[in-house]
């Protein structure tokens, strides 16, 4: 299965982070910081897989990819296939980029809550759900359609409310 | 009021991640003071305001780490909102709120209930799933399965899926909800979702999975998505090595994806199936071979370099061609930019170690690591790999120690080098356990000592402490201990850590101890030779000065100073003595220089402000005053000779380090058996009145510790003392019988293992020594090596070899226990036997899986002439329902099986198959009066 999802920029600040099994916040912060001391040394044009039983526990691989200002990391264990895994990462990216037209780091800043949305429809419990991006947009367009038609009571405080934050 | 001014004036999330990225310098107390808003507007009746603080606290859980288990309760409240936008914001947080272990969760299960209805919106039923497989606990789990069963045949395929993935952690959770939504979920079994769940399923036991194997096959010949034969082929990876026809079957598909495929991950998948499962078939390998070939080929892609290099290390140890066909490309990859590449390929390379290409391998790595490293990490893998692999199983892959001993001392001169601590154990094992290799060993760390450029590396000082300790133990193959003395004295020593230094000291004690006694012999040989009128012995004698200008040379000249010059790192010490004979390095002047030379060196140690090096300095000290106490040092050497103050006290000192140091066993304690009614926790507050009365005898039997095993022959009064002490020894041993190991067990158990170093116990003074010098031997010769080769004899110990052997057994936890029978019970057909307590249920499938080994039904011969490939194997089960996921032919023979069984199978025999005949024979005297109780289903293996 997959154990976590992390999307982090080249300082090392995460991004996303979503873990399937169950890490207490100060965990998560040492693995991710973990995660990022390894992957800052390594030069461009290499593997994109790190053998990783010294931070997430035995079996475990971490599958990356270098993108722009960001570093998308996977980390999974013997059930999945490196190869796969990396596949999955370019519909995780694909999606992100019919989402926002031209992702960049600024829009994963942004939009914290539309990258989960994102994610919950590719990855459940760590297991593969979709992996096609056009039916992952789909989803999420009929989540947004149903945002709207159930927000209708509360339109008017959020559209204050959204005015004033601005 | 309130409510309403922080409903306006509340600050969004976007507001919170501007004002963090604007100041990031005052990032903690931004978050502090949002945290403190936080507490205050969660508390809203207003579901905008609560929302918003609950989103702003998701944010700076999942990114800022802080821990939000506080605010569980309020995501709570706001789950049953009836807007979309609010439901998702609390369940988002929610999810990082909550734990499986929440006390709260519980009072998430009504809401959970409705949310998971079929009729709610699907965005709904997701966000519901999702968080159930992140927080589901065993209580959970069980209240809300018979939701998850219902959305498993979900008419929305996404709901369906996510119903699937959910279910893993349902299953895991609380295995008895297998018994309740299996079913469903084989029926979904051409999804990838179902897939994924029974790869994950099989995992941790694949036994259980079995009975769908035609299920699998059929996906693995029909699909033709990638994601399902990806998992298809992990799960037969699995089930193929428990059922050997299995591998027969599938090996055709896989070979032919193999073959088609242009998904690298599906060849990659193919790839890895036949190397841990199909490694029988040579056609398969063949073509795996060839695809790896392509993958270390492949230039540009540095991830199928590495992924090549992983199949091929996994196919290595058997197929050890598939490596000698790709070795260039494998050494080639040892000098790839990828660090993960390399460390694949040394991988490799260390598992194609045998012994006939150690020698080679260790060489062509120890000599890479030592020239081309840019990279003191890699470097530092390669020395370990090397290490590890020659010191495996005590040293089995080493045939040629001198050889070894060598390629450690060049180890250790890699300026890199940061595996200080193993050679230094090696060093000393080796010293410990192989006789013959000393020699080699003291001409090695002599090298070693002598560098003075080593001194300066803190990283080596642990070898260097290792090779005075074996120069000092084994001083007595030194080719020249004085120049050895000086190596262990130079001035540079003092840039060694304390607990070195106290090494460097007391081997300094051996060796002026070891030249001192040889001296001595000398005097006394050369005595008896030239009073037999040997006159070589004579001349040697009177041209005492012209020899000691000759060999002391250098040590006059600047006794200290010179080494610093010579700087003798690759030079040999036959270039610097070894034409010098042993005996003549010792006359009488070169003992004296040599006496004042440590003198020198000592004297400061001997205020030094560690205990440590202060104590062992002082002995010295001790030692060499006591030496100059015998004025004779000012007469000549036939003075010397006379005087029989001195060769007594030669003797003793010979004494001194005489005993043999050897391995130690760590088990060596544990095998001494407690005595029957001595109780070793019992409280010693009557000791002291012992003590009183037997103060004499304890130190009696510390003096016979301190003589232990003189071969010299000692002075009447030692004898005297010796005699005493053992008399008194066993006026004690016979008041304390009791207390006292019994003595023929003593001698039966040191059998086993070389003695450690520890005094002799007290048994028969007389016969100890020569049973000593026989236990010596015995383990030397009961270990198994190979007598065409002539390798130096090892010492081993059995105990730690049998520890070493015996891998812990993995241990499947309780929690897969239950899951698998619930799992065999379900695909088997046995759901009328609903269990009411779990545990009773893990025994009883535990137990039967022992007791049952497959079993060949003999009944099934016929058809399998029949349907061909129709093969019947049971697999325990007590029901005679049918699972519903069998075939028409299966309900026929599983109640022909039955009755088979109840008349006793023995008549079956003769018209099972000759095939399964022997099998079958086997099993029935094995299993069959277990079988018979229960009635078998017999499960078809439709391949």
């Amino acid at each position: 299965m997959i154990r976590a999802v992390i999307v982090m920029n080249t300082q090392g600040k995460p991004r996303l982070t979503k873990f399937y099994d169950f890490q207490p916040p100060e965990k998560q912060q040492e693995m991710i910081r973990k995660v990022f001391g390894v992957l800052c040394n390594r030069p461009e044009n290499v593997s994109n897989f790190i053998q990783a039983d010294d931070i997430f526990g035995p079996d475990c691989k971490i599958v990356y990819k270098h993108l722009a200002t960001l570093y998308f990391i996977f980390v999974f264990d013997s059930s999945e296939n490196e190869l796969a895994m990396l596949d999955l990462i370019q519909v995780f990216v694909e999606t992100l980029d019919r989402c926002f037209k031209n992702v960049c780091e600024l829009d994963v800043v942004f939009n914290f809550n539309k990258m989960h949305t994102i994610l919950n429809e590719i990855i459940l419990g760590g297991q593969v759900l979709e992996t096609s991006s056009e039916e992952v947009m789909k989803a999420i367009e009929e989540i947004s359609r149903l945002e709207k038609s159930t927000s209708a009571v509360s339109l008017i405080p959020k559209a204050v409310s959204g005015k004033l934050g601005r | 009021m309130a409510a309403l001014v922080d409903t306006l004036l509340q600050r969004s999330l976007d507001d919170l991640i501007k004002s963090l990225r604007s100041q990031p310098t005052l990032e903690s107390s931004i978050i502090s003071r949002s945290i403190s808003e936080i507490r205050r507007e969660i508390r809203s009746t207003n579901p905008l305001t609560k929302s918003t603080a609950l989103q702003k606290l998701s944010y700076l859980s999942s990114l800022h780490f802080l821990d939000i288990s506080w605010s569980s309760f309020h995501s709570l409240e706001l789950l049953p909102s009836p807007s979309f936008t609010f439901k998702r914001l609390a369940y988002l947080s929610a999810s990082l709120s909550f734990h499986p272990s929440s006390d709260l969760l519980l009072l998430a299960t009504n809401q959970l209930r409705k949310d998971l209805s079929p009729s709610s919106p699907s965005p709904v039923i997701s966000l519901a799933l999702d968080f159930l497989s992140l927080t589901a606990s065993p209580d959970l789990a069980r209240d809300l399965t018979p939701e998850i069963h219902s959305l498993l045949s979900s008419p929305n395929p996404s709901i369906r899926t996510k119903a699937t993935a959910t279910a893993l952690r349902i299953f895991t959770r609380y295995p008895d909800s297998v018994r309740v939504a299996f079913k469903r979920l084989v029926d979904n079994i051409d999804s990838s979702a179902a897939i994924g769940v029974f790869c994950e399923l099989s995992a941790s036991d694949p036994k259980p999975y079995l009975p769908l194997a035609p299920d699998f096959y059929r996906l693995l010949v029909g699909s033709k998505n990638n994601w399902i034969l990806i998992k298809v082929l992990k799960i037969f990876a699995r089930l193929a090595p428990l059922e050997p026809r299995l591998a027969r079957r599938i090996v055709d598909p896989v070979c032919e994806h193999l073959r088609r495929s242009n998904a690298k991950s599906l060849v990659l998948e193919c790839a890895r199936t036949v190397a841990l499962s199909l490694a029988d078939y040579d056609e398969a390998v063949r073509l795996v071979v060839e695809k790896v070939g392509e993958f270390l080929a492949s230039e540009d892609d540095a991830n199928l370099r590495y992924l090549g290099l992983h199949v091929l290390s996994m196919l290595g140890p058997r197929h050890s061609w598939a490596v000698e066909m790709n070795k260039e490309l494998v050494i080639k990859s040892l000098c790839d930019p990828d660090a993960n590449i390399r460390r694949e390929a040394l991988l490799l390379i260390m598992e194609m170690l045998f012994e006939s290409n150690v020698v080679d391998i260790s060489i062509l790595l120890v000599s890479f690591a030592s020239k081309s490293m840019p990279n003191p990490e890699f470097c530092n893998d390669i020395l370990e790999a090397v290490l590890s692999a020659c010191g495996r199983n005590v040293y089995e892959l080493v045939m040629d120690f001198d050889w070894y001993v060598g390629l450690l001392g060049q180890m250790s001169r890699n300026p890199h080098c940061a595996k200080g601590d193993e050679i230094e154990r090696q060093l000393v094992d080796i010293g410990l356990r192989v006789k013959d290799v000393r020699p080699e060993l003291v001409c090695i760390a002599r090298d070693l000592l002598i560098d003075p450029t080593l001194l300066g590396n803190s990283s080596i000082h642990r070898i260097l402490s290792a090779a005075a300790w074996v120069s000092g133990e084994y001083a007595e193959f030194s080719r020249n201990p004085l120049e050895l003395l000086e190596a262990l004295l130079q001035p540079r020593t003092n840039l060694l850590p304390t607990s070195v230094s106290a090494v460097y000291i007391q081997a300094v004690f051996k060796v002026l101890t070891f030249c001192f006694c040889s001296y001595f012999e000398r005097l006394e040989s050369g005595h008896m030779l030239s009073s037999l009128g040997n006159p070589i012995a004579g001349t040697g004698c009177q041209e005492e000065s012209d020899a000691s200008t000759v060999v002391f040379g250098k040590g006059d000249n600047a006794a200290v100073g010179n080494l610093n010059n010579t700087g003798a790192i690759g030079c040999k010490p036959d270039s610097l003595s070894g034409s010098v004979n042993l005996d003549e390095q010792f006359t009488h002047a070169s003992v004296l220089r040599m006496l004042n030379l440590i003198e020198t060196a000592m004297v400061p140690l001997s205020n030094w402000g560690v205990v440590e090096i202060q104590d062992r300095a002082l002995s010295v000290l001790c030692l060499i005053h006591m030496l100059q106490r015998f004025q004779v040092w000012n007469r000549d050497e036939e003075g010397l000779r006379k005087d029989g103050r001195v060769s007594e006290f030669a003797n003793l000192m010979a004494g001194v380090f005489n005993q043999e140091l050897g391995p130690v066993s760590a088990n060596s304690q544990k095998r001494v058996s407690v005595p029957d009614g001595l109780i070793l926790k019992e409280n010693l507050a009557d000791l002291t009145a012992v003590i009183g009365e037997e103060v004499n005898v304890s130190v009696s039997a510390s003096t016979s510790f301190f003589h232990r095993k003189h071969h010299n022959g000692e002075t009447g009064e030692e004898t005297k003392i010796l005699t005493e002490s053992t008399s008194l020894l066993s006026e004690h041993r016979k008041r304390h019988e009791l207390y006292y190991l019994p003595a023929g067990k003593d001698e039966a158990q040191s059998n086993d293992y070389p003695p450690a170093n520890d005094p002799q116990l007290p048994v028969s003074q007389c016969g100890a020594s020569e049973d000593l010098v026989e236990l010596d031997d015995q383990p030397l010769l009961s270990r198994h090596r190979k007598p065409t080769k002539p390798r130096p004899v090892v010492v081993k110990l059995d105990d730690v070899d049998v520890r070493e052997n015996s891998a812990p057994e993995s241990t499947v936890d309780l929690k897969d226990d239950l899951l698998s029978g619930a799992v065999c019970d379900v695909l088997l057909g046995n759901e009328d036997n609903k269990p009411t307590k779990t545990q009773k249920k893990s025994a009883k499938s535990q137990r039967r899986k022992k007791d049952r080994p497959t079993y060949v039904e003999p009944a099934s011969a016929s058809q399998l002439r029949e349907s061909g490939n129709l093969v019947h194997v049971e697999l325990g089960s007590s029901s005679s329902k049918i699972s519903r996921h069998g075939h028409s032919k299966e309900k026929q023979s599983s109640s022909q099986g039955i009755e088979d069984n109840e008349d006793g199978s023995q008549k079956n025999l003769t018209n099972s198959q000759h095939h399964y005949r022997k099998h079958k024979h086997r099993q029935d005297r094995d299993a069959l009066p277990n079988l018979l109780p229960q009635t078998p289903v017999i499960q078809d293996f439709l391949l």
